[in-house]
């Protein structure tokens, strides 16, 4: 465990094209050791072949990949002691779940009791003992996905990278899956690396979360910093859902077509963008005063535990779980506090 | 709706007839207890019995086999090396499609072109060693010539099928290259591999063009064999000979199915 601490991971000016096309455009950033992150970005922003390079499956066009205190940059990823968890799992079809786990030992010729040894913990710890001895196609998504866990695991890398291993259960092993992710990382105090373009998942499992988008960073911090504090409208849109007005700020005040708004910290630009998520809305039948404006019920979505409500001018949209008040047509104000609206750069 | 599958059923039974009756019918005769003419005599294997003293056809027989085992062992390894080659190698995008227009063509010629190629190169080489005379050696390497494209391109699709992301897995898993292509690349294109080889083995067996034009005199096939003595008469042995032929072919094919389906099922 003491020499994993001094093994945080650096990325130096990574860039990687293929074609015309620039998958990774000069990403730098470190992942500290025993910390679980998170690359999050649509599908095609660069973060799986960001992965890649990570792994050593992908060489980059130029830059340093540091791990530790050694430059593996140029490394093949055999050399490299860092395990992927593949999105397919790709596990060997033709070899036995115990065969599977222990494939990395035996490559690395262990000893046979060695091997025992350190596999039966793994299978024991992510439950999957009982299957040892079935072949992949015999198992369940979830089983399998387990299996690719384990399997990168009882190598005890110094990295974990995981590429988008949820990708293939339903939503509601996904939810638990997560959870059970996040705790394992934990205990086990090793550096996950995750890979994913769900933001739920990435709010639930990481200490910290890079949002990528056209290959590059384009913010970086913990899951309360990008959710609550989105430097930009792209991850304010997509993490979550985000009501932007656009307008000017002039004498301390930002006016917009909606009306005027105190901000609780002041913008660097004239005229630029302020956001507020639709939970930090409240609506009033009567003007509370402060930082309100008038607006009329376009459309009610019931979601369940809550409900969406449309409303024009805007479209501004607002979550709420006492709607039932209301009904399309009204007029009522929307009332949101100061520290709510988030300001934008430019 | 009802009517159409009708007449389609009878038009599909009636191309397997016209496909299959011939055969039948050679199998017939190979059975039928008369020297000539179409008339059922009776049963008798007696035709079968004088194939097996025939000392002429027993060493044809012996040749097809010599030829077809070396061959198909030559271009299975070299098809299957040349498969992983292709597939597996990064080739830039313009060679890749050259290279696969290269494996495809022996495929689509003509035997009759191939073979008379063979006839001009072997003559040149004849030049330098008497080794190219017409012989064994010849039709092995005319043989294989023509076997590698097919052994390649049956090991290509199945290495398609793997796919790559289970290769990138065990490098990942510190497997180096070696231990990749023995515990984890071959196991799993080993299907393709014997389904190329019996491919191979068959094409081997019923080949007349290419062995026709690089046999020497006492490496006389089957097919040729055969050939030369219709051209004389057909005599019932021919028919015994033909049937057997026949039956080492349909048995070859059923085992290369069998192999490929219980491969498939994982």
């Amino acid at each position: 465990m003491a020499n994993e601490i001094e093994k945080n991971l650096h990325l130096k000016n990574i860039c990687k094209s293929f074609g015309d096309v620039r998958a990774v455009d000069n990403i730098s950033l470190t992942v500290p050791a025993g910390s679980f992150f998170t690359l999050l970005g649509p599908s095609g922003c660069g973060k799986t072949t960001l992965l890649r390079i990570i792994a050593g499956l992908e060489l980059q066009d130029s830059g340093q990949v540091i791990l530790g205190s050694e430059d593996i940059s140029s490394l093949p990823a055999t050399k490299r002691h860092i395990n992927t968890v593949f999105q397919s799992y790709a596990l060997f079809p033709h070899l036995s779940i115990f065969e599977n786990v222990a494939f990395g030992l035996r490559a690395r010729k262990f000893a046979e009791n060695d091997i025992k040894k350190r596999v039966t913990p793994r299978l024991e710890m992510l439950g999957i003992e009982s299957m040892c001895n079935r072949l992949p196609h015999q198992l369940s998504g979830g089983q399998k996905q387990r299996v690719a866990l384990a399997r990168a695991l009882v190598n005890e890398p110094d990295v974990l990278l995981l590429d988008e291993p949820m990708s293939a259960l339903d939503a509601k092993l996904r939810a638990q899956v997560q959870v059970e992710l996040r705790s394992l990382q934990q205990k086990l105090g090793q550096t996950f690396i995750l890979v994913t373009h769900d933001q739920e998942e990435a709010l639930v499992v990481s200490d910290t979360i890079a949002v990528i988008r056209n290959g590059v960073i384009e913010q970086a911090g913990t899951p309360e910093e990008v959710y609550d504090h989105p430097t930009s409208k792209f991850v304010a849109e997509f993490l979550g859902a985000a009501n932007l007005i656009e307008g000017e700020f002039v004498e301390n005040r930002f006016h917009s077509t909606l009306g005027s708004f105190q901000l609780s910290t002041t913008p660097t630009w004239r005229s630029g963008t302020v956001a507020f998520r639709p939970e930090w809305t409240r609506i009033h039948e009567s003007d509370p005063g402060g930082n309100s404006f008038r607006a009329k019920i376009r459309e009610i979505i019931y979601r369940g535990t809550d409900f969406d409500i449309w409303f024009e001018p805007g479209p501004i949209r607002v979550r709420s779980n006492t709607y039932k008040h209301f009904k399309v047509g009204d007029q009522v104000w929307l009332d949101i506090a100061p520290t709510d609206l988030v300001v934008l750069d430019a | 709706m009802k009517r159409s599958g009708v007449v389609i059923s009878c038009l599909a039974l009636m191309t397997m007839a016209f496909l299959y009756l011939p055969l039948l019918a050679v199998a017939f005769f190979s059975v039928n207890a008369t020297k000539y003419g179409l008339v059922w005599k009776g049963f008798t294997l007696d035709w079968y019995v004088k194939l097996f003293s025939n000392e002429v056809i027993l060493g044809a027989a012996v040749n097809t086999l010599e030829l077809a085992v070396i061959s198909t062992v030559i271009s299975t390894v070299l098809g299957t090396i040349l498969a992983i080659g292709i597939d597996r190698f990064p080739w830039s995008k313009r060679s890749a499609t050259s290279l696969d227009m290269i494996l495809h063509l022996p495929v689509v010629i003509p035997d009759i072109i191939l073979a008379a190629a063979l006839v001009v190169a072997f003559g040149m080489l004849r030049l330098v060693s008497s080794w190219f005379e017409p012989g064994m050696l010849n039709m092995v390497i005319g043989h294989v010539t023509f076997q590698i494209a097919f052994v390649a391109l049956v090991v290509r699709s199945r290495l398609d099928a793997v796919g790559k992301d289970i290769e990138e897995a065990a490098r990942d898993l510190f497997a180096s290259n070696t231990y990749l292509l023995r515990h984890v690349t071959l196991p799993l294109i080993l299907p393709g591999i014997v389904a190329g080889a019996m491919l191979a083995f068959t094409l081997s067996l019923d080949d007349f063009v290419i062995s026709f034009f690089t046999a020497g005199t006492d490496s006389v096939t089957l097919p040729i064999y055969i050939y030369a003595a219709v051209r004389r008469v057909v005599t019932p042995e021919i028919h015994a000979l033909s049937t057997l032929v026949l039956l080492a072919t349909v048995l070859l094919v059923i085992g290369t199915e069998r192999v490929s389906r219980r491969f498939q099922q994982r």
